[in-house]
This record gives structure tokens, C-alpha cells and sequence, in this order.
């Protein structure tokens, strides 16, 4: 069945515990994720797109945190059933992630060589020599010089992009089907970044594994992924292949979004076009759209009534009550405010 | 003019995912009386500072007023709630006034080691350098000191009575809240703000006392509360001594001092007194657990 | 030509090692400015580029005499900041201030705004309380808030806003100069862009001068009249944003304009992906510093420190390759 996909998540809901009040970080996404396709999740702070990515590990620490509602279903099967156990055998070995700050990702008292030993040997049945043939194999492969050397030295080292090559190097170590990164690049250097995102699509040849990428910043997602998904405050706004997105965006946050971004077309003399106002308070639950109070074209029914995620394109879905097939938005010039 | 934040989100704000406020004087109190514990030992600490406040009106008898016709009866006799001591004072009474003594020599040491620590800590922590060490030296030798030879010392340079034993366990207080604030400067001076502060062309005294000081006095809450709780426990043991306050001052540790002679057949003249420290340092102790747990950030109740 | 209004000559900054060995002067030290000289005009904006470690930061520092600095001189509308005294620092600081980068860090969080924002004018005892704080209702609506503002503390408000905050701070005395330390670099995108925006306005309000440090290349190309690159603790070119973005002349420039990722997932974009890691900053390489990771490097580059060579009128690079008349080697 070569049209099953790698990942399909359905309706996922994540909520923290803060005193009385319920944070709804991530308020029901869903979306589908196939074999060797790279997936961008694009939002702000307080989008929820972090917390996607550390429960699709099942890593939402619990208490305060928790998966309310929803499937995350991996090869054919909801790994929100497994075990424990069945769980930490998926994880750096099937599912695997890297963070954002390599700085505090390693432990400084270990040797590289040493952490990356140990994510080999929690998962394979390797002897001690194979498995430091299969590390040094490893730090070539990611661009190390000096692989052998560089096994016995500690991160500190390392530059921080070493430092991030070493976490790339710990994360496909076991062949991952899905890698996941969060924010990979967004403490490094611009070219330090450009080496990354080569790294990670020269590495995507060699190891066959899809990619969702956790991030900020459009550009990042229009170098390496296909498709992309936008979040707002914990809900799916719009998402679709990354040409549809860019050429033809559709939700009124994701125009916001691109305006912000300052491009070589940005003219000086002109302001930048913004979208007013803060993302929202995730502890209330909103009625209505949850972009309603910073979105000029609101009217009262976005008030009032969460807008569904609708398919109006091919592969391209939005979640907004006046982009549907029949009706759309003039996209406004100016500011939008 | 400008893009503006609209006031409507402003609103939003206040309860946004900041999590860093302990500013709000009610939210603070609400989490100490979550803790139960906490709440008892803030009720113990409430009830201390009542009786040594209204000793003259929950006091029986006067504390000094000796009937050596009436020595050592036995707890609820003759209308005295907890006995008599070997000289026919009344127990009870006794137990009231001391708990003045108590909290007088517990509050003001506590507040003579931590005014003087603290601005040893600030000098030494903002100014680092030669400065630091000669002082950090000086605290190290102080703190090495063992308490009693040092109020034994102290007591016997300055003699007896109340107001030396505040100094004594004043003066052994320093070192540490020499070192805790130290500790605190030295990270708070490194925030940016300070750098702004500085950027901005103030002078050190303002830094020191408008920025460092108002940011680095948090943890002193919690150790200041602690510390009360061992200048009890000091002041009793130098009573005990002999050293500390002079009869007929009626101290909690004197009152121990006392009775122990007494301890096979009448062992309510110490026990009593010997409970009053136990429960009160118990109660401080707790209160300043509980008060450490509120005022920590982390902790989401 | 205008006069410039800041001006710095021949900066460095070195900052000593400790020794292993107890008692010894450490003959190492770490070359964070390494002979900068650089001229800011009057009602212009100045980036300053580079990645970590360049030396940007530690540059705006000297600039005010934050720090001091191991060499040079800087000058303000013409007055030597390097010969004043405390007092007569203090008072041409008024003239040039700051704007940092961290908005959670750099407000103290147990003073209200309005202690903050008029703290630069009880420094300089400048005007009595009211009239203070009548400033800082002013200064607070022209940053976007709002009076009632004025009570509250830092940690109500969202990063955007402290940013704002942080900026009215520094427009309290009417300098003539605010420099901004990556002061965008912490906010979200959409919130960055509103802060660009109003420092745009103020600028044109106010008649402000900005040196505007940063590492994001787009926004330093939308901000800047004239931007700085540097590289381990020099500058490696000068020019208007249209020759820094159009016409770059040094290999590190130019790598560093192929890094931006691509605007447009059509697009593919040629790259100079550099090799290596920057050098230590405490053993810098000999001659150009750049040359052990530029793909066009010489013999020459390898003995010899390039000068300045002059492009155009406004246009500077400190590279052989353009005596050599042959630069453009774009692969």
C-alpha cells in the first residue's frame, strides 16, 4: 500500500494545567505526513508548533501538560496507545528529534563520542567496536573533520554549529523514518544555517526520512520543505504545498505573516505592513476564529464561530469563513490595520 | 501615527504566559496558606507575637513575684495554669514574659547580622576585586568561629544582659547574609538592565541601591525567617549558660536552666519551657519552608 | 560633505586572558575590535553586520565608552570622548544612547515603567517630578502605549511592548544618537515589524541618527543608508545598502548574502557555502583574516593584510582581490 502515509495526525489537542486554568497550547490539528516529504509547521511564540512537535515524541512532560485529545498514528499504528516501553523504543530509533539550542542539548560532562555511543546502543544490537565504526561513519557523514578525534572531545569544543551537526549525527544514527527539528537553525549563524539546511537535505538522499521542520521563518521552509503548515495560537490556519502557499496564500495571518517578512522586494521609503495587536491569551476558550480580534476583515460570525479547515484548492486547506470555493477575500493593499 | 497594540490585547496581556510574577501581595499570601504546614506555622509565629505583645493582660501573675511559700507545685495548682518554679514564680507567667525575650533578641540579631551583612555582601559582590576577598576572608574567619566560643567571647568582653546577647548572636548572623546577598549581586549585576542603568550614566550608589539591592533581597526573606528560629535556639542555649539575660529576666533558656535541677521530680519546670522553644522554632522553620515555596516562581500550585 | 556626528578612528579592544600560570601577565587576550574606524552622518542609519563573534556589539559599546577601549579614539560632534572626564561623559552621553537587545532582561522587573522611563532624567537631574512624569506620558504615547501604562510593571507586558518601552527610555533626553543593539533580533516576526516601523517614524519625528546593529541581513538592508560588514573583529566593507546588496566586493560579504535562505521555494539560489569554522578570535590567522575559509584566496591573502581599497565614492572593501581587478568570481 504505497499510498498509506508515514504520519497522520487527527485532531491533536494538548493542554497544560496552570493553577485552575487550562492552557490550550495546541487546539486540534490534523494533518498528514508521507514518506520522505518534508513538512514546515510555521508560527510565532505562543502558536503551539513546539508543543506539536514534543507530543508527537510523546514528550509532553505530565503533570502539568497533557494530550487531550486526538490520534497520532505512525506507520499505521496510534502510538498514543503504546507502552512506555513500546514508546522508548520508538523514540531515536523510528521517530527522532533535534532542539533548538545545541548549547544545552549535549551533556557537557560527556564526550561527544560517549553520547553519540549511547544513542547507538540503546537501540541497536551492535558490539562496542561497531557500534564506535557505526559513530565515527556517523560524524563523517554530518561533516566533521576528524571524526576519530573528535569522538573523545566534549561539546564544549564544538561550535555551535558543530555542536548542531554532533545532534543531527545522534538523530539519524538509527535510520529514523521521521525526523523531527525543532527551531535547528534559529541560534545559529546565517551561514552556519545554510550549512545546516545543505547538511539536512544532502542527508535526506542517504537516509530515507521525512522532515518536519519547527520553525519561524518562511525562508527556512521554502529551502527544504514541500509542504507547510501554518499556525495561530494553537489552531491550523491554512496549509498546502509550499508553491500554493507562497503564490497564493489564502488566510488573512498567513498575508500578515508574509508581509512581515522583509524581503529584497521590500522598498526602504515604504512601512512595513503589519499585522496590529498580540496573539491572544491561550487560556481562554475562544468562541470564535481565534485571529478574530487582529483580523480586518472580521466580521461576526468570525466571532462567533470557529471557521473549519476547508480544502479550496488542491491540497490546500484554510481555515477561514470567507475563503471557502464559493467566496473569497480581497487582499487588501496597505496596512493592515 | 504608529501601528498601536490595541487595549484590548493590552487586557489580554495581564494574564498572559509570563510567569515570572511574585508581585502580587495577595496571590503570595493565597500560596503560603495552601501549604498547610506553612499555615500552621504561620499560625504558631501569629500566636507568639500576640502573647509576647499582650503578655501584661494574658499573664496570671507577675513573672518576678517569688512565694517561697509556694515552690514547686505541680501543674495546675493553686491557680497557677503551670506550676510553680523553685523560687514560687508563677510558670505560666513566666513562659509569656519569655517569649517577649525571645522575640526580641531573635527579631533584632537577625536584623543587626542582615542590615550589617548585607551591605558587606553588596560592597563586596558589586565591587569585587581586593575588596571582596579582604572581606569575604573576614566573614570566612567569622563564620568558622564556633557560636558559643564566640558569644562566650563576646559576653565575656562585654559582659551580660539582653542588649550583649543581641550583639553576640547579631555579630555571628553576619557571615551569612554577607554571603547570600554576595551571591545574589554577583548575578544580578551581570543582567542586562544593569547594563542599561549604567549606559544611562547613573552612579554606582544608585545602581547599587535602586537596581541590585531591590533584586537580590528575595532570598533573604526565607533565610532571614530561618535565621530568627536559630537566634531563638542561640539565645536559649547562652541563657542556659548562664551567659545570656540575667535573673530575674525570665528567658526561655533561663527557665531551662532552672529547672533542669529539677528534672526526676518536677519536670514540668523544664519541659514547659524546653516545649515553648521546640514549638516556636518549629513554627518559624515552617513558616519560612512555606514562605520559600510561595515565593518560588517554578512552583505552580 | 556633512560633518559626521560620531566618528571613531582606530579601535581596538583586546580583552586579556587569564594565565594558567599564577602571577604571570597572559601575553593572550581575546581580539574582539581589531582597528575599526567608521563615520556616522547626521540623520543617517549605519548597519553594522557579521555573525557571532564579529565584534559588533563590543563596537557599539566603545562607541559611548561603555567600555573602554584598548586603542583609538572616538569622537563626538567633534569632542574627544576618550580625554573627558566621569562628569563630562556623563553629560555627552545624554547625546547618544541605547537600545538593547533583550526586551525581558534589559528592564528591571521590580521597578513600574514609569520609574524606568524616567530614570535617565532623575540621573541627570533634569525637571521636577511632575514635569517628569508629564515626560513619560509623552514619551509613552509616542511609542505606541498609553499613559495608564505608566504604573505597571515589565513583566505585564509582551516583548513587543517592553521593546517599545525600552525605546522611549532612550528618547527621554532627546539624544541625538540612538544605537540599537540587535534590538529587533528577540521579537517575533510580526511584532519585529512594528517595532521597525516605529523606529522608522521616530527617526523622521525626532531627526534621530541610528547605528543599527544587527545579523539579520534583511532587515539591515530595509533600516540602513550605509552599512558596516565585519569579520572577526574588523571591517571588511563599507558602502550604501545598494552596494553592500547589489555590488558586494568582499568573498565574505558575499557569502554571506548567498546565506539568506531563498524568499521564494521556486527560487534556487546560487551558494558560497563557506568551509570551516570563524578562527579563534585569540589567535587570529596571518594576513587576511578571512583567507583560510575564502574560496578565491591568493598567496598573497595568506602574508599579507589587505588594506581598504576604495570601490566608488561610498563604497570600500579590504580584500587583494579587487586590485587585482578580478572580482567577480561568482560561481
Amino acid at each position: 500500500m504505497g499510498d498509506e502515509h508515514l504520519l497522520e495526525v487527527n485532531n491533536l489537542k494538548v493542554h497544560f494545567r496552570s493553577g485552575k486554568k487550562t492552557v490550550r497550547a495546541v487546539d486540534g490539528i490534523s494533518f498528514k505526513l508521507g514518506k520522505k516529504e518534508n513538512l514546515g509547521i510555521v508560527g510565532e511564540s505562543g502558536s503551539g508548533k513546539s508543543v506539536t512537535a514534543t507530543a508527537l515524541m510523546r514528550l509532553i512532560p505530565s503533570p502539568p501538560g497533557k494530550i487531550a485529545d486526538g490520534e497520532i498514528i505512525f506507520e499505521g499504528e496510534n502510538i498514543l496507545k503504546y507502552s512506555n516501553r513500546k514508546m522508548r523504543d520508538i523514540r531515536g530509533n523510528e521517530i527522532s528529534m533535534i532542539f533548538q539550542d545545541p548549547t544545552t542539548s549535549l551533556n557537557p560532562v560527556y564526550t561527544v563520542g560517549n553520547q553519540l555511543l549511547e544513542a547507538i546502543q540503546t537501540h541497536q544490537q551492535l558490539s562496542k567496536k561497531d557500534a564506535q565504526e557505526k559513530a565515527v561513519e556517523m560524524l563523517e557523514l554530518v561533516g566533521i573533520p576528524e571524526a576519530r578525534r573528535r569522538l573523545k572531545m566534549y561539546p564544549h569544543e564544538f561550535s555551535g554549529g558543530m555542536r548542531q551537526r554532533v545532534m543531527i549525527a545522534i538523530a539519524l544514527s538509527c535510520n529514523p523514518k521521521l525526523l523531527i527539528a525543532d527551531e535547528p537553525t534559529t541560534a545559529l549563524d546565517v551561514t552556519v544555517q545554510a550549512q545546516i539546511l545543505e547538511l539536512m537535505k544532502k542527508l535526506q538522499d542517504e537516509i530515507d526520512t521525512s522532515i518536519i521542520m519547527i520553525t519561524h521563518d518562511l525562508g527556512v521552509v521554502w529551502e527544504l520543505c514541500d509542504n507547510v503548515l501554518v499556525m495561530y495560537a494553537g489552531h491550523m490556519v491554512e496549509s498546502g504545498p509550499v508553491q500554493s502557499l507562497h503564490s497564493n496564500p489564502l488566510h488573512p495571518y498567513t498575508w500578515g505573516l508574509l508581509d512581515s517578512q522583509i524581503t529584497s522586494e521590500t522598498e526602504s521609503d515604504e512601512l512595513l505592513r503589519t499585522v496590529p495587536g498580540a496573539p491572544p491569551n491561550l487560556m481562554t476558550e475562544l468562541p470564535g476564529c481565534p485571529f478574530a480580534d487582529r483580523c480586518v476583515y472580521a466580521q461576526d460570525i468570525c466571532r462567533e464561530k470557529k471557521p473549519e479547515m476547508l480544502e479550496v484548492e488542491e491540497n490546500h486547506f484554510v481555515a477561514c469563513h470567507f475563503q471557502t470555493e464559493d467566496s473569497r477575500l480581497e487582499r487588501r493593499g496597505g496596512d493592515h490595520s | 501615527m504608529t501601528t498601536m497594540d490595541t487595549t484590548e490585547s493590552m487586557n489580554n496581556k495581564n494574564n498572559n504566559n509570563n510567569e515570572d510574577d511574585m508581585e502580587k501581595a495577595p496571590n503570595l499570601f493565597m500560596r503560603l496558606l495552601r501549604n498547610r504546614l506553612a499555615a500552621i506555622g504561620l499560625f504558631v509565629v501569629a500566636l507568639m507575637v500576640i502573647t509576647a505583645i499582650f503578655a501584661p493582660w494574658i499573664a496570671t501573675h507577675p513573672p518576678y513575684e517569688m512565694d517561697v511559700t509556694k515552690t514547686l507545685l505541680g501543674i495546675g495548682s493553686e491557680g497557677h495554669l503551670l506550676g510553680t518554679d523553685n523560687y514560687g514564680r508563677d510558670i505560666y507567667s513566666r513562659l509569656i514574659y519569655g517569649s517577649r525575650v525571645s522575640l526580641i533578641v531573635g527579631v533584632s540579631a537577625v536584623l543587626f547580622g542582615a542590615i550589617i551583612g548585607t551591605i558587606l555582601g553588596l560592597v563586596s559582590g558589586y565591587f569585587g576585586g581586593t575588596l571582596d576577598s579582604v572581606i569575604m576572608r573576614f566573614m570566612d574567619g567569622l563564620f568558622a568561629f564556633p557560636f558559643i566560643l564566640l558569644a562566650i567571647t563576646l559576653m565575656t568582653v562585654l559582659g551580660q544582659g539582653l542588649f550583649n546577647v543581641i550583639l553576640a548572636v547579631g555579630i555571628a548572623n553576619i557571615p551569612g547574609f554577607a554571603r547570600v546577598i554576595r551571591g545574589q549581586v554577583l548575578s544580578v549585576k551581570e543582567e542586562e538592565f544593569i547594563e542599561v542603568t549604567r549606559s544611562l550614566g547613573a552612579r554606582h550608589g544608585r545602581i547599587i541601591f535602586q537596581h541590585i539591592l531591590p533584586n537580590s533581597i528575595a532570598p533573604l526573606i526565607v533565610y532571614g525567617t530561618m535565621s530568627v528560629a536559630g537566634a531563638i535556639i542561640s539565645e536559649a542555649a547562652l541563657s542556659f549558660l548562664g551567659l545570656g539575660v540575667q535573673p530575674p529576666t525570665a528567658s526561655w533558656g533561663s527557665m531551662l536552666k532552672e529547672g533542669k535541677d529539677f528534672l526526676v521530680l518536677n519536670p514540668h519546670v523544664a519541659t514547659v519551657s524546653g516545649l515553648a522553644i521546640l514549638i516556636s522554632v518549629l513554627g518559624i522553620n515552617l513558616l519560612g519552608d512555606g514562605l520559600r515555596d510561595a515565593l518560588d516562581p517554578k512552583m505552580k500550585l | 560633505m556633512k560633518e559626521p556626528i560620531l566618528q571613531a578612528k582606530g579601535l581596538k579592544k583586546f580583552f586579556p586572558l587569564d594565565s594558567p600560570i599564577p602571577f604571570k601577565k597572559s601575553s593572550d587576550s581575546v581580539r574582539a575590535v581589531d582597528d575599526v574606524s567608521f563615520e556616522l552622518y547626521p540623520g543617517e542609519t549605519l548597519g553594522v553586520v557579521g555573525e557571532s563573534g564579529c565584534g559588533k556589539s563590543t563596537v557599539a559599546r566603545l562607541a559611548t565608552r561603555l567600555i573602554q577601549p584598548t586603542e583609538g579614539t572616538v569622537y563626538l560632534e567633534g569632542q574627544n570622548l576618550m580625554t573627558m572626564n566621569e562628569e563630562q561623559l556623563r553629560v555627552a552621553r545624554r547625546d547618544i544612547q541605547m537600545v538593547f537587545q533583550n526586551p525581558y532582561a534589559s528592564l528591571d522587573p521590580r521597578k513600574t515603567i514609569e520609574q524606568l522611563i524616567s530614570e535617565p532624567l532623575v540621573i541627570h537631574k533634569i525637571g521636577d517630578k511632575r514635569s517628569r512624569r508629564k515626560r513619560v506620558h509623552e514619551l509613552l504615547e509616542v511609542v505606541g502605549l498609553q499613559s495608564h501604562h505608566a504604573n505597571r510593571h515589565p513583566h505585564e507586558f509582551s516583548g513587543g511592548q517592553r521593546q517599545r518601552i525600552n525605546i522611549a527610555r532612550a528618547l527621554a533626553l532627546n539624544p541625538k544618537v540612538v544605537i540599537c543593539d540587535e534590538s529587533v533580533s528577540a521579537l517575533d516576526v510580526s511584532v519585529q515589524a512594528q517595532v521597525i516601523n516605529l523606529l522608522k517614524e521616530l527617526q523622521k519625528e525626532f531627526q534621530l541618527t541610528y547605528m543599527f546593529i544587527s545579523h539579520d541581513l534583511n532587515v539591515v538592508r530595509y533600516m540602513c543608508d550605509r552599512i558596516l560588514v565585519m569579520y572577526l573583529g574588523e571591517v571588511v566593507e563599507v558602502g550604501t545598502y545598494k552596494d553592500i546588496y547589489e555590488r558586494p566586493e568582499h568573498p565574505y560579504t558575499k557569502a554571506l548574502l548567498s546565506a539568506i535562505p531563498r524568499e521564494n521555494p521556486e527560487e534556487e539560489k546560487e551558494r558560497i557555502i563557506l568551509t570551516g569554522n570563524v578562527p579563534s578570535p585569540i589567535h587570529p590567522p596571518s594576513g587576511c583574516y578571512f583567507h583560510e575559509r575564502c574560496p578565491f584566496a591568493m598567496d598573497i591573502c595568506k602574508t599579507k593584510a589587505p588594506e581598504m581599497v576604495t570601490v566608488s565614492d561610498s563604497h570600500e572593501a579590504a580584500c587583494h582581490l579587487i586590485n587585482k581587478g578580478d572580482s567577480e568570481h561568482v560561481i
